[in-house]
């Protein structure tokens, strides 16, 4: 009854611009710290117009009471969208095709199915941004992409916050097939392929130079990977074994890509090595399946690499049968069972991923200019009895389902 | 429901024996079994309200009361453990579970009453260590749901033990206590025969089977007892599901699914707990009416194939709002046992009670697997199965400390290498040692 005398007062004020009221507001800025009795004004733009415990509500706002909110949630790597409800490859599975080892050139924006139902399903739980695209399973399986929740259709590029945010590779037994056939095999192909990629935009850049010298032939494979050369596109890197990250790292530093690891199940083998080199972690999901090249994951990764003082973010990752996608801020709260303080692990699924995908002047925190996304709850957002209330995208309420 | 009226004709009248016999049953033979009183804990005994500062007090392998502090008396002697700030609650009763390397029919036909997942369990696996880390005490091991009938399951207790035997569960007749599973829907159907095509078929090749049996119950009713009787052990199964001797275990998910494995028990009068029961919301007024017991599963998710789209977390609160005994299983790997918790958990989210929810873990599951009268809530005369958590049941951010099973630890979080177990790392993948011995996969 209550619910829904709140929507009819919403549907009336629908063009109108939000005001939200939370007992407990996580801003996500400076000492993670949260705020009592916060106000978070929505702009008429879907910019976050002001954000503080003493501001009056203007007159015409809609005000949307909660007990706690947060910054819209940010999963920093799924295959959402891409990876449907049915899991029927016929139909929803676009996530990896493996009729060769490296595609960089599959774009997530040519694949991503914004109207699928997990998508909705998500959103209602307060998840705002995804990270999504290609999937684990190729030496590089394609493009990943950041898109927000409430895009049912990548119409322009400009439909997304990042058409091309990083290109997926997966080094250790997830990428192996009959070729490569094992992990020698693997980065000896990976390196081979960089090579060329590296005489490709050399090639490019001095035909640039010189109007005598003929451009090579467009290759958008080459293409793809010299970017992640010049640094214009992150690698990421699934790889769990401690060999394979050790991997990982040598071809950074051959190569000198910017480089994100992915999954890193053994992370906490190599914690000086990867904070000296000073890469992010996107950790595999804490409910992940301790199995294979996961068997010896540990729930207190993501604490030990906050304790190390290394960047990291949560995801919700790729499931191959059930769940089809998994919740990342759930994800987020077991690893505060292991370890991880409460504002890190909420910082983790909010303001790191936006950092590390470098959004972070547009998404992942409650300040002034920034988008008006945000997630609010009956209850502590990490509790798995809390409902996720309301979810705003844009300053424009997207969800209330009260899931 | 193995002859349970049986049992308690044979069962002495007391508290503080054993209903079950065990293979780490102590108590008989020990003259003078140790006492051990946890005091000052939260207590939920399920089968009784909650107790704010409570009192546990065990004998030997059994719960001797459990009740407010001040009125337990402890006798002098007995070992007293301050659980302040500690919440105990029963042993978690897991009815579909896949860990210990299980197994069962293989891809030779779609029906093999004859196999029993027993015969492929490795007590040494480290999910079953897991398990315990979880609060796990007893589950139902499953072969999986590719079959239309793929095995005997077995019910443990997830005792340390060096064999399988050593974990199982021992009826008064001799057997040991299990199940059958069954399945319907897309899992079992291929695209090959022996294995049926549709769901139609999936029916009736059950159908003709039960129909089988009941024609080799007369035969066997009126063969010469003078004679050799020719043993199917197919049929014979068959049989003891016909007789009640064993509960079908049956994954369903649709609607329709559902209400197919409702005609089969109106049909052959069978006992049946629906698992995992996807589209429950959908039918939970058929479910009630045909008074089928339901042992759900709560994903982060729906799908995952088309049968279950339309899973809704609802499930729990529509079940329990019609009266319908409903417990939770973990399916582990699906959902690992560590987070069995949680499964409660998610149901409050979507409107169980707590009680209920509680109840679901434990006794609820106990009552599946006709053990309640052994195990799944903190009772006099109980077997002292018990978990030690850091805090509210419900909350994420709560651990389990202890697991207990017949007066036994089984799991301690202090201890290093249960750690392990409990929170993965390197080497949690490999097996335990073998206890005494150089041997190391």
């Amino acid at each position: 009854m209550f619910k829904s005398l709140i929507l009819i007062l919403l549907s009336a004020t629908a063009s109108g611009q939000i005001a939200v009221k939370a007992d407990l507001l996580f801003p996500m800025t400076g000492d993670l710290k949260p705020i009592k009795k916060a106000i978070v004004l929505c702009g008429p733009d879907g910019k976050i117009e002001a954000v503080g415990s003493n501001l009056k509500i203007p007159a015409g706002y809609q005000t949307i009471t909660a007990k706690v909110a947060t910054p819209g949630i940010i999963d920093a790597h799924t295959t959402v969208g891409l990876s449907g409800i049915l899991n029927s490859p016929q139909h929803d599975q676009e996530q990896l095709d493996k009729s060769a080892p490296i595609q960089p050139e599959l774009r997530a924006i040519d694949a991503y199915n914004g109207r699928d139902p997990l998508v909705k399903w998500i959103r209602d739980l307060g998840v705002t941004t995804l990270h999504t695209g290609h999937s684990p399973g190729t030496l590089i399986s394609g493009q990943l992409m950041v898109v927000k929740t409430n895009v049912p259709s990548i119409t322009s590029i400009r439909d997304t916050l990042a058409p091309t945010s990083a290109v997926a590779a997966t080094l250790g037994k997830g990428a192996l097939s009959k070729s490569p056939g094992t992990r020698s095999k693997a980065i000896a192909l990976l390196r081979a392929e960089f090579l060329k990629a590296r005489t490709h935009a050399t090639k490019i850049a001095q035909a640039n130079d010189d109007p005598e010298k003929d451009a090579p032939p467009r290759n958008i494979k080459l293409q793809t990977l010299a970017n992640v050369l010049n640094k214009k596109t992150p690698l990421l890197i699934n790889a769990h074994r401690h060999q394979d990250i050790a991997a990982a790292l040598r071809l950074r530093e051959e190569f000198g890509f910017d480089l994100i690891l992915d999954g890193a199940s053994e992370a906490y083998l190599l914690l000086n090595e990867i904070k000296a080199a000073g890469i992010p972690v996107i950790v595999h999901p804490t409910m992940a399946r301790p199995y294979g090249d996961l068997e010896n994951m540990t729930f207190t990764l993501a604490a030990q690499l906050h304790k190390k003082g290394i960047p990291f973010a949560f995801q919700s990752g790729y499931e191959k049968y059930v769940p089809k996608t998994r919740v990342v801020h759930f994800e987020a709260a077991l690893a505060a069972a292991y370890g991880l303080p409460q504002e890190i692990a909420l910082a983790a699924c909010t303001l790191y991923p936006a950092q590390i995908l470098d959004l972070d002047d547009k998404i992942g925190s409650l300040q002034k200019g920034k988008d008006a996304d945000l997630a609010l709850f009956d209850g502590d957002p990490l509790e798995t009895t809390t409902h996720t209330t309301y979810v705003i995208i844009d300053g424009k309420l997207v969800s209330s389902s009260a899931k | 429901m193995r002859t349970r009226k049986l049992l308690f004709l044979a069962l002495a009248p007391l508290a503080g024996l054993l209903l079950f016999s065990s293979a780490q049953d102590s108590s008989e033979s020990d003259p003078s079994p140790k006492i051990k009183a946890y005091t000052n804990a939260t207590i939920y005994p399920v089968s009784s309200g909650k107790i704010e500062k409570g009192t546990l007090l065990i004998k030997g392998t059994t719960i001797i009361s459990v009740g407010p502090s001040e009125t337990v008396d402890i006798p002098a002697g007995a070992e007293q453990i301050d659980c302040t700030g500690k919440t105990i609650i029963p042993g978690l009763i897991c009815t579909h579970s896949h860990i210990g390397q299980v197994s069962g029919g293989d891809s030779s036909s779609p029906i093999q009453p004859e196999v029993r997942v027993m015969d492929s369990i490795d007590v040494r696996d480290t999910s079953i260590d897991k398990a315990r880390a979880g609060g796990v005490t007893t589950v139902n091991l499953m072969s999986g749901s590719g079959h239309l009938l793929s095995g005997q399951t077995i019910y443990l207790k997830l005792r340390k033990g060096n064999t399988v035997e050593d974990l199982t569960i021992k009826l008064p007749d001799g057997s040991l206590a299990g199940g059958v599973k069954m399945a319907n829907g897309t899992n079992s159907i291929r695209e090959s025969g022996p294995f049926p095509g549709t769901r139609g078929k999936s029916a009736a090749l059950v159908r003709q089977k039960f129909l089988d049996a009941q024609a080799y119950q007369i035969k066997r009713a009126k063969a010469d007892p003078e004679k050799p009787f020719e043993r199917d052990l197919a049929l014979e199964t068959l049989a003891d599901i016909l007789e009640g001797k064993r509960t079908v275990h049956h994954h369903t998910h649709r609607h329709d699914d559902i209400l197919t494995v409702l005609r089969l028990k109106e049909e052959f009068g069978f006992k049946v707990v629906l698992h995992h029961v996807s589209e429950a919301w959908k039918v939970a007024d058929e479910i009630a009416a045909a008074d089928v017991a339901c042992s759900i599963i709560f994903l982060d998710s729906p799908g995952g194939k088309l049968e279950a789209r339309d899973f809704e977390w609802k499930n729990g609160a529509e079940l329990e709002k019609r009266g319908v005994l409903t417990a939770f299983h973990t399916d582990d790997p699906i959902n690992d046992s560590r987070w069995f918790l949680r499964n409660a958990a998610i149901g409050v989210r979507a409107g169980m009670s707590r009680e209920k929810a509680l109840e679901g873990l434990t006794l609820a599951g106990a009552k599946m697997l006709d053990l309640d009268k052994s195990t799944g809530s903190l009772a006099p005369g109980k077997q002292a199965d018990f978990v030690m958590l850091s805090g509210d049941p419900f909350s994420i951010y709560t651990r389990v400390l202890e697991t207990h099973i017949e007066g036994t630890k089984v799991f301690d979080l202090a201890n290093k290498q249960d750690r392990l177990f409990a929170e993965g790392g390197y080497g949690a993948g490999h097996n335990r040692k073998a206890a005494g011995c150089c041997f190391y996969r």
